[in-house]
């Protein structure tokens, strides 16, 4: 990674091109409207949120006692279950069973735990190809980018573009960017990959603790097809997906698909319970930080997170900023209270991306107060040192001047007589503000100076 | 009753308008209105940038201002939510609770404690309401469009008992402004886009005056029309319900 611009930067970067960034908002809004919509059909909605909360603080006040009673009931179905410490150890993990089955080429569906664990990057580094068999992932593939969102991975495309991929990697024709068109060939390119791929990866969004089976939800599928044509199924887990019993799963089946795009249901909630005769199912459990966030009190509830996306698509600012800008596997600002806590120096910004508008509160489906830990990571990020110089420099002189009312007075008059008969000293462009505003225009009297004269002798 | 004005710094020395009709407001409605004269800020951009730590003078200064009063009304949703949720002091450690409990914002001390019904006003105008985050999430002014629950809006509750006045509908009713504190500098590419789509929604639906009960959006959105050289007007909800225009 020689990511070196933060968040504000690249997302100047993003917005100067303007009809664009009022096309993603558009695109990403239009899927909060439809969250609404279905939200709306539920009419217990709000309990449903408050219990899945209730149901997602259990596990995390019993995560050690659920993940062995997890294992021992995934290990009795005859699930192969690893654990993996961190990100490291998860690639190593997977790379071993590979070489195991002598496997060179793996199809894999939706993981955000493998975008977070880098898994393509180290394996295609040890001559492993790997193919993304979710469409958006597929196609971010061919652009050689990250997903942009948890997810709708390619929802920064447009179909032209994808069109212009399509030709390239697929062989399309030039020019063409009919939905339908494209769709089918990718639909016979993934084919071909499902059918002679002998090992297949998976990401999981629940654990059933009481059965030890696992449920993975998808649209296109694509998990399914993986898994069942191979001989080989890998499926990554963090340590967080654990929900205690099946018939949990009746309440949060009900929240994932409408947070996240306002449909019912996925198209496809397959479970997978034990590996069929002669072949292997494995299962890695993964910390990669999740124990450390765990233990912050402030940031805990963060874990209880289901990867629905309602965060970002209602978030303001990742509708105009786009998620690459967040420079981390998981945007939005569900990724900006986690990644602080896996690399603190290089996601110190990402806290600082949101106007606290509280929004992804209200959406999130597990009701993490993600607004409220935003702020609580900034204090957290400044008094680790992580805030730069200049602010820390112009938050004290700040300080300075609110500490006595004789300054701020002063201060105040003295300011606004400047900007009255020397404009330019602040209508300049090192002003950020007037870049693309005009500065208030600054009254001759102060509302405390308006109430001497007119009221403060009444009072006395 | 007596009540403490607390004014945001800004508003004191950029909307000395959006504070005078706070006070007129509040004792045309009978109230005993003091402003202490030693306020400066209530410490929320530090807060919010993430320097709390340096707010103990501005929380022991509020304290000591306000401290005797039996309410603080302040013209701002954001700067009494900060008290709500922040103030807190090594210096006068069992004051703060009560503090806390007796902060409020203009709006919901109109509809709350004084449970105005009628008001003596008219502004004959068509009229934007821009929600403010921390006055609708925070302070919850108004119901939010996320949840799946009643809907209410104190604010509109008074601008309805407003002479003339007509409130246009938006298309995203409390979609954020992008002012945020220091988020206007500091990301000041998405605050601009932000605020230029806010304001266009109220373009659209042709108000000839934006209001909102935080005049720090106001202030934002005001930048933007002047750049633009629109002939819409922000004005402070309090100059709205203090307003007798004929």
């Amino acid at each position: 990674m020689k990511e070196t611009k933060d968040h504000a930067a690249l997302a100047e970067v993003f917005n100067a091109d303007e009809p664009r960034v009022n096309w993603h908002d558009e695109t990403l809004w239009f899927i909060r409207q439809k969250r609404d919509k279905a939200a709306h059909t539920v009419a217990d909605w709000e309990l449903l949120r408050e219990t899945a909360s209730q149901i997602k603080h259990n596990v995390l006040s019993n995560l050690h006692d659920y993940l062995l009673q997890f294992e021992a009931n995934a290990k009795a179905n005859g699930i192969i279950v690893h654990w993996a410490a961190d990100a490291a150890e998860h690639n190593r993990i997977v790379h071993a069973i590979l070489q195991k089955h002598k496997v060179d080429r793996m199809v894999k569906s939706k993981s955000m735990l493998t975008e977070e664990c880098h898994l393509n990057e180290y394996l295609e580094e040890n001559g492993i190809e790997v193919i993304d068999s979710d469409l958006g992932e597929r196609i971010v593939q061919m652009a050689k980018e990250p997903p942009s969102h948890i997810v709708l991975p390619c929802i920064h495309k447009k179909k032209e573009e994808i069109g212009d991929l399509f030709h390239e990697h697929l062989g399309t024709p030039a020019g063409m960017a009919d939905p339908q068109v494209l769709t089918e060939a990718a639909r016979q390119h993934l084919r071909e990959t499902f059918l002679t791929r002998r090992a297949a990866l998976t990401g999981v969004n629940f654990a059933v603790a009481e059965t030890g089976e696992f449920v993975i939800c998808t649209n296109e599928g694509n998990a399914d097809m993986g898994a069942h044509l191979a001989d080989v199924h890998i499926a990554c887990m963090g340590i967080e997906k654990i929900i205690p019993k099946r018939e949990h799963l009746g309440v949060f089946l009900r929240l994932l698909a409408r947070s996240a795009t306002g449909q019912p249901i996925t198209t496809y909630s397959s479970h997978f319970k034990k590996p069929r005769e002669g072949h292997e199912l494995h299962l890695v459990l993964v910390d990669n930080g999740r124990s450390i966030q765990l233990g912050r009190e402030d940031f805990r509830n963060s874990l209880k997170c289901i990867r629905c996306g309602a965060c970002m698509n209602t978030c303001p600012v990742y509708r105009r900023s786009g998620g690459h800008s967040y420079h981390t596997a998981v945007a939005g600002p569900i990724g900006a209270i986690l990644a602080p806590n896996l690399d603190m120096k290089k996601n110190a910004d990402l806290p600082f991306a949101s106007t606290l508008c509280g929004s992804c509160s209200n959406v999130c489906p597990v009701k993490i107060d993600i607004h409220d830990q935003l702020y609580k990571w900034r204090q957290v990020i400044v008094k680790e040192g992580y805030a730069d110089t200049k602010k820390t420099l112009g938050m004290k002189a700040m300080t300075q001047a609110f500490a006595s009312p004789a300054t701020f007075q002063l201060a105040g008059k003295a300011g606004r007589w400047f900007m009255r008969n020397v404009p330019f000293a602040v209508n300049n462009k090192l002003n950020p503000w007037y870049k693309q505003r005009e500065m208030p225009a600054p009254p001759k009297e102060s509302f405390g100076e308006w109430y001497l004269k007119n009221r403060k002798k009444r009072d006395e | 009753m007596t009540v403490g004005l607390f004014i945001p710094c800004y508003v004191d020395q950029f909307y000395p308008n959006a504070a005078i009709a706070t006070l007129e407001l509040l004792e045309k409605l009978g109230v005993n209105v003091v402003y202490p004269s030693r306020q400066t800020c209530c410490g929320q951009p530090m807060a919010n940038s993430g320097f709390e730590h340096l707010t103990k003078e501005s929380n022991n200064q509020f304290i000591e201002n306000f401290r005797d009063f039996d309410y603080i009304v302040a013209p701002s949703g954001s700067c009494v939510l900060h008290m709500k949720e922040h103030l807190h002091s090594g210096k006068y450690p069992n004051e703060t609770e009560a503090m806390r409990g007796k902060v409020y914002e203009l709006i919901e001390f109109l509809t709350d404690i004084l449970k105005v019904d009628k008001l003596k006003a008219r502004f004959p105008h068509k009229v934007g309401l821009h929600q403010s985050c921390h006055g609708q999430r925070g302070l919850k002014l108004a119901q939010m469009s996320e949840l799946v629950a009643p809907a209410f809006s104190k604010p509109e509750q008074l601008l309805s008992m407003v002479e003339g006045l007509e409130l246009i509908e938006l298309t995203r009713k409390d979609e954020c402004c992008g002012f945020g504190g220091t988020f206007c500098v500091a990301e000041e590419a998405v605050s601009v886009k932000m605020g230029k789509d806010r304001v266009m929604d109220h373009l659209q639906h042709e108000a000839a005056y934006i209001t909102g009960a935080d005049m720090s959006c106001l202030m934002h959105m005001e930048g933007i029309l002047r750049r633009q050289k629109s002939s819409v007007k922000v004005v402070h909800i309090a100059e709205i319900l203090n307003a007798q225009e004929i």
